[in-house]
């Protein structure tokens, strides 16, 4: 079908809207059952593509096909339980649901109707059982705004999304000739900054390039979440492709655009699909292409493929890469929305950004402002993972307290662990100890505590993480990504990594620690991008909040988490050990010997450290220590 | 041999000029090219560059700056150990390292045999499962240092076998 006036929409809604709106919970009596299997990338890696056949298979089996529709849906942000199937009417969610568990779903509750108790969530600590998804306290806790078609909507069919409102914030602007100006204002005063991690007003970047009278204008998403540990992007493309497709043609209206591009990882497979199939479906219906809904105002989308350069996050490298060049940063200003892809201003959302703008403009920008803090309006998905219970995506309104996110909704530290930090920002953020955990988060809350917001992944670590290992590693892997273009970024985070091998190595001395101070605040003041200037902020921050550490691995020569390899000895525990050979199979070095009946040794000079006989013991014979503290030679 | 080689030249100058009408399609081209060869050597690189009118240089500095694109051969099974954040902290350096110590190769290399290539990934974003290794297209979750040699093995006396009775060369 075409649309071309708000009517059409309406059209489509009325159609849909029974049974997306039975997903919510109104039950319109229609007798269908409805099968809602989570197919974002982590269900999905999780077998959920096995349980859609299966299902398939045992409905057919059944005859139950004209009762029953099995769909696809983005993700509901409770990764650690899946794959998750949620059955509606009933909103009845089930997680962790194997190959074997679909005939009794099938079974039971498709066809006689009946819950299957076992697979339902059973809260810990109280052990009670939540029947459904709203009794859930993960889901309690949380408040979806731009997350919230993920997991109720198919992301494959746009009918599912117009019957959310679904471009009518676009139909709205266009039918009624709102000026372009009037846009703007709405989006500046609705307080919203952008979600990538620098936190620019958007309705300010936009106002800049909708005033450059130089043209074509391009709209531009930055969908390269290049991040370690963050999937807020992913889940957004994977769950409700055509919000940010929507946002991108207001966007191209405001500032006087006709051609947007979406910059997407080549290493989200899924989310590369799912905006392939948004953008035909779009396109087909004229939701994207020439005279949007008989204003005359056209507007289409290209995919570009990012290659896996992290540096491309950063809008001047994103800019070369997008026109398939090397993505290598330049100075600014000028900035994009001055001079931008091919010399043209150009505007630079983060897809997060984009999926605000459809909710401001429907539900207006007092409403809007009116959630968040002072300075950062509105919500944010923050993306939990590392020592934590409830692995998953959430969202919150911007100024909830680290303690809510990481204790509350993420269920606190597995196996009995105490908290020892929360890493935000990523590669260019920091790490930030128990003492600020009740402080409200926002943009400028946590670059007062050296960290940074960045798009919004958060690592949660125990006591058995060492810091200036983690700090190694995000050092590591800027070194990695720096692109070298400057002298600052190319050699100062080699020279820096260099240090921390001696630290880690057991090697350096007091002095080492202070020109790692030194160098760190040199990269960051003279580096060219944003890639440089934050790449020593991981350090920085370990530096200031777990310095202690830093000397037990120089003065004392021991790694207090047992984390650094060159700073570990293993040893067998001669009373657990019962001679099995298992560690001697799995060490690939032969440093492990012994003979039946007798507990097995580990020769030091050969041990690699690489703590494949420990995982593979089943007595938990093998045994993992500092190293004793050698005398310091002064 | 040599035929199939025609005919991936003949795919790749015709993706070549199906993108030759936008600009800045470099990216894309050497996406297509790598899935059509599997890799891109040079004499892929110099066909694009003569095709598109571009030097070489400009079209290997591409290839160089991006991670995702190889310039040597992969082995049958290539092996990604996810070294994001929240694998890492989950223990997948030791994943990584007892995978190297297994195979006796370093990062990006191929076995002698041809039939694994690791490399280590930067987060593939299935955090919920970590640590995760990606054995060609399989997702391993909740992996351990522990379950390399059984990988290894089953993947080893599979591929021989099918080999085997392939009966190849």
């Amino acid at each position: 079908m075409q649309v071309s006036r708000i009517d059409d929409l309406k059209k489509v809604k009325e159609q849909y809207l029974p049974l997306v709106g039975s997903r919510l919970g109104h039950d319109g009596g229609s007798g269908l059952a409805q099968v809602m299997v989570c197919s974002g990338t982590a269900c999905a890696s999780s077998e959920s593509r096995v349980l859609l056949q299966e299902l398939a298979a045992q409905i057919a089996g059944r005859g139950l096909q004209e009762r029953v529709r099995v769909l696809k849906t983005g993700c509901f942000g409770f990764c650690q339980q899946g794959p998750v199937v949620m059955v509606h009417p009933g909103g009845v969610f089930y997680c962790r649901v194997k190959k074997e568990d679909i005939e009794k779903l099938v079974g039971k509750h498709l066809a006689e109707g009946q819950v299957v108790e076992e697979l339902l969530y059973h809260e810990p600590g109280s052990g009670r059982k939540a029947g459904k998804i709203n009794e859930i306290h993960f889901f309690q806790a949380q408040r979806r705004i731009v997350l919230r078609n993920c997991g109720v909507i198919n992301p494959e069919d746009i009918n599912e999304y117009i019957a959310r409102d679904g471009y009518l914030a676009l139909g709205e602007i266009l039918e009624n000739r709102r000026s372009r100006q009037e846009v703007i204002d709405i989006v500046s005063r609705s307080g919203l900054r952008g979600r990538g991690g620098a936190g620019f007003p958007t309705g300010r970047k936009w106002e800049l390039a909708a005033t450059q009278e130089n043209t074509p204008k391009y709209v531009l998403c930055n969908a390269d979440e290049g991040d370690p540990g963050a999937f807020m992007d992913r889940s957004i493309l994977e769950g409700d492709p055509h919000g940010v497709l929507e946002a991108m043609a207001v966007a191209g209206y405001c500032i006087g655009a006709n051609q947007g591009y979406i910059y997407v990882r080549a290493e989200y497979p899924i989310a590369v699909e799912r905006l392939q199939i948004a953008l035909k479906q779009a396109k087909e219906m004229g939701l994207l292409g020439k005279s949007l809904f008989g204003s005359g105002f056209d507007f289409d989308v290209a995919l570009r493929f990012g290659a896996g350069a992290f540096v491309c996050g950063e809008e001047t490298a994103l800019l070369q890469s997008v026109m398939g060049g090397r993505g290598e940063p330049r100075p600014r200003p000028p900035y994009p929305v001055q001079e931008g892809l091919w010399g043209k201003p150009t505007v630079i959302n983060n897809v997060e950004t984009f999926a605000n703008i459809p909710v401001i403009l429907r539900e207006g920008w007092e409403w809007y402002s009116g959630q968040g803090t002072a300075t950062s309006k509105g919500s944010k998905v923050f993306s939990l993972a590392g020592k934590i219970n409830n692995t998953g995506l959430i969202e919150v309104p911007m100024g909830t307290t680290l303690r809510t996110i990481i204790f509350d909704i993420g269920g606190g530290i597995p196996g009995g662990q105490r908290f020892k930090a929360v890493q935000t920002g990523g590669p260019s953020g920091g790490c930030i100890p128990a003492e600020h955990l009740d402080r409200p988060i926002d943009y400028d809350s946590l670059r007062e505590i050296g960290s940074m917001m960045g798009s919004g992944g958060m690592i949660v670590m125990d006591e058995s993480d060492c810091m200036v290992d983690i700090a190694r590693f995000y050092l590591e892997f800027t070194q990695d990504e720096s692109c070298g273009r400057c002298t600052p970024c190319r050699v100062g985070t080699r020279r820096m990594l260099e240090i921390f091998q001696k630290i880690t190595g057991g090697q350096a001395g007091m002095e080492d620690l202070d020109l790692l101070a030194e160098l760190s605040r040199d990269v960051r003041d003279a580096s060219l991008c944003g890639l440089g200037q934050t790449a020593p902020n991981p350090v920085l921050s370990t530096m200031r909040y777990f310095y202690d550490e830093y000397v037990a691995h120089v003065r004392d020569k021991v790694c207090p988490a047992g984390v650094c390899r060159d700073l570990l000895t293993y040893t067998v525990d001669k009373e657990k050990c019962v001679a099995c050979g298992l560690c001697a199979k799995a060490c690939a070095v032969g440093a492990l010997t012994g003979e039946p009946k007798k507990p097995y040794q580990i020769d030091p000079e050969k041990c690699v450290r690489c703590a494949a006989c420990l995982a593979k013991c089943p007595k938990e014979a093998i045994r993992r220590s500092s190293r004793v503290a050698a005398p310091v030679v002064e | 041999m040599p035929a199939g080689l025609d005919e991936k030249m003949r795919e790749l100058v015709k993706t070549i000029d199906r993108y030759s009408a936008e600009p800045g399609q470099l990216i894309g081209i050497l996406r297509e090219a790598q899935d059509i060869f599997g890799y891109l050597p040079e004499k892929v690189q110099t066909c694009i560059a003569w095709r598109m009118s571009i030097p070489v240089s400009e079209v290997n500095g591409v290839v160089t700056f991006y991670s995702f694109f190889d310039t040597r051969p992969k082995g049958r099974r290539l092996l990604n150990v996810c070294m994001g954040t929240a694998c890492y902290v989950k223990g997948a350096q030791a994943i990584f390292d007892a995978f190297k110590s297994h195979l006796g190769i370093d990062e990006g290399e191929t076995t002698a045999d041809g039939l694994f290539t690791l490399k280590s990934t930067r987060c593939i974003g299935a955090c919920g499962l970590a640590p995760v290794v990606v054995d060609g297209t399989e997702v391993h979750g909740r992996f351990t240092a522990g379950g390399v040699s059984e990988l290894l093995g089953q993947k080893r006396t599979g591929d021989h076998a099918a080999g085997g009775a392939g009966g190849r060369e």
